[in-house]
């Protein structure tokens, strides 16, 4: 370490260069750039694809009779929806676990667009696993049947866009949880055990039974795997359900970013 | 440059911050003194929007700092040093300010030369930097941006001599060229031989402000340090001599 002193330009050259604000696409890239550039980060995405690659192959063994397309891509669609949403809690929280919003929030002190960047950069990082799920999923496909050529490419027409939509509320739910709580691993907790411990109480207390397909985004989100067009009912369970879950803690999880003190300890 | 106009920031029924009025002149460095817990960080957090005042307003260059655009490219800030990501190596730091900023990447290792960080150094996760590490690396990334106005909470800890003296070096040189220095110290020592102005805080409170001379001829004979200790004396936490 040198102690040799040079003394940095006060401004003046580059201020000319500063226009408006920080543009949305820059904190867009500053934040996808956080997903991958720690061995956390990279971590997570690799031990995504290895799940999806083990439980494929798995299935490709054990299959038999049922190995069309549709099969492998409902093989990936349930472990997705709980594994993506991490990558938002991930990059919700990291400004708190891991300190960082000292930096962050003074180089764009209007926290919310901060807050929408990470949620845009987790659904774009979502939709790239979702595409490489589905090569996956054909390049298995193709694999299975080079013998026998019995390969099966169609997909019924409600599928590709109910479990697309099905990732998207999973994802924006992880977002939404982790600006609400910004701690990591409360986060996780929360984010696993909270729909099923409500799913619990779904099941034993019988007064809830008429309002239940209403409040609970789980059984709400059920038709989106399964490929069947929704009916006006589903949406409005989905509709009434995801804004408990999903809107609600967003605009709240937004509203405490705004407000609150950002400190180092 | 830097106006804080009745700052008070309560917690609960504890006042932290009361009512602090003060200004930064550009041109010159202003060392932002106080005993532990007095107060200082919570002013500077609120000078740069991280802390709502409960009171009173902070503005940079008339304005509430949340309402620069893009303030990184003109106030350089660092308030904890030991704030940042373990998992990501010291350049990748800087890239991601950069980035944000808007500042050419080129900078980067400007700044990294400046701070004497080695490329190697720079290469190595922040979870295996020492203090003064850290230190450096948080004073590349509030110089990254080119900025006209300094805001350092304690930079000097951790430093070794010559990190201080250095320091020291940059901070002069950074106001002579017409920049503002807002740094703070609970060591008199630290900052008496940079500082041209001085604001002191106890409790909370403004205990004393002024040029280093003024608060010199103040003190007279006891001289700065004991004047210091005379000011927050009341406020400082006291410890047991066994
Ligand atoms: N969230 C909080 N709730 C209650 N008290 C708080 C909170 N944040 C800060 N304080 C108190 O405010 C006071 C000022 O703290 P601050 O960190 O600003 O001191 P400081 O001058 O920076 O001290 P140091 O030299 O040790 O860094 C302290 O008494 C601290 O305990
Ligand atoms: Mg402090």
């Amino acid at each position: 370490m040198s102690s040799v002193v040079m003394v940095p330009e006060t401004g003046a050259a580059s201020r000319a260069a500063q226009s408006g604000g920080v543009p949305f696409g820059r904190l867009l890239l500053t934040e996808w750039r956080k997903q991958i550039d720690t061995r956390a980060g990279r971590w997570l995405l690799i031990t995504i694809g290895i799940v999806a690659a083990g439980l494929l192959t798995l299935m490709a063994l054990t299959g038999g009779e049922l190995r069309t397309y549709e099969f492998f891509i409902g093989t990936l669609a349930q472990p997705f929806a709980l594994l993506l949403p991490v990558i938002g809690i991930l990059a919700a929280t990291a400004e708190w676990s891991q300190r960082t919003g000292l930096v962050t929030f003074v180089l764009e002190p209007r926290r919310v667009r901060v807050g929408v960047a990470k949620l845009v950069a987790s659904l774009l990082t979502g939709a790239v696993a979702i595409v490489v799920g589905a090569a996956l999923a054909a390049a298995v496909h193709l694999l299975v049947h080079l013998g026998d050529g019995a390969g099966d490419w169609s997909l019924s027409s409600g599928l590709p866009g109910g479990i697309a939509l099905a990732l998207v509320v999973a994802m924006v739910q992880g977002v939404a949880f982790g600006l609400v709580l910004q701690n990591t691993p409360a986060a996780i907790v929360v984010f696993f055990v909270l729909p099923r411990a409500f799913a619990l109480v779904g099941m034993l207390v019988a007064a809830v039974k008429d309002v239940w397909p209403w409040i609970d985004l789980n059984s709400a989100m059920t038709p989106l795997f399964v490929g069947d067009p929704l009916g006006g009912t589903d949406w409005a369970h989905l509709g009434t359900a995801a804004t408990i879950w999903v809107v609600l803690p967003l605009v709240l999880g937004l509203i405490r970013l705004n407000r609150s003190e950002i400190k180092s300890a | 440059m830097i106006t804080a106009e009745h700052l008070t920031r309560r917690y609960g029924t504890f006042t932290a911050v009361d009512d602090v009025s003060f200004t930064v002149e550009p041109g010159r460095v202003t060392g932002f003194l106080g005993p532990n817990g007095a107060g200082k960080s919570t002013v500077m957090r609120m000078l740069v929007g991280l802390s709502r005042p409960t009171a009173g307003v902070a503005h940079l260059f008339g304005r509430p700092y949340a309402a620069l655009p893009n303030p990184g490219r003109r106030v350089g800030i660092l308030l904890d040093a030991a704030a940042q990501h373990a998992g990501r190596t010291g350049r990748e730091v800087l890239t991601l300010s950069a980035l944000m900023t808007g500042v050419e990447r080129a900078r980067v290792d400007e700044v990294l030369a400046v701070v004497g960080l080695t490329d190697k150094e720079a290469a190595r996760r922040v979870r295996n930097y020492s203090l003064g590490m850290r230190q450096r690396l948080g004073i590349a990334n509030a110089l990254l941006g080119d900025p006209e106005v300094l805001i350092l909470d304690e930079p000097a800890n951790g430093l070794d001599p010559a990190g201080i003296r250095w320091m020291r070096a940059l901070l002069s040189g950074f106001a002579a060229k017409g920049g503002t220095v807002l740094l703070s110290s609970h060591l008199l020592s630290e900052i008496e031989k940079v500082a041209d102005d001085l604001i002191v805080i106890g409790g909370g409170r403004i205990v004393a402000q002024g040029t280093q001379e003024e608060l010199l001829a103040q003190a007279g004979d006891q001289g700065l340090e004991e004047l210091f200790f005379d000011l927050t004396a009341s406020t400082a936490r006291e410890g047991v001599v066994a």
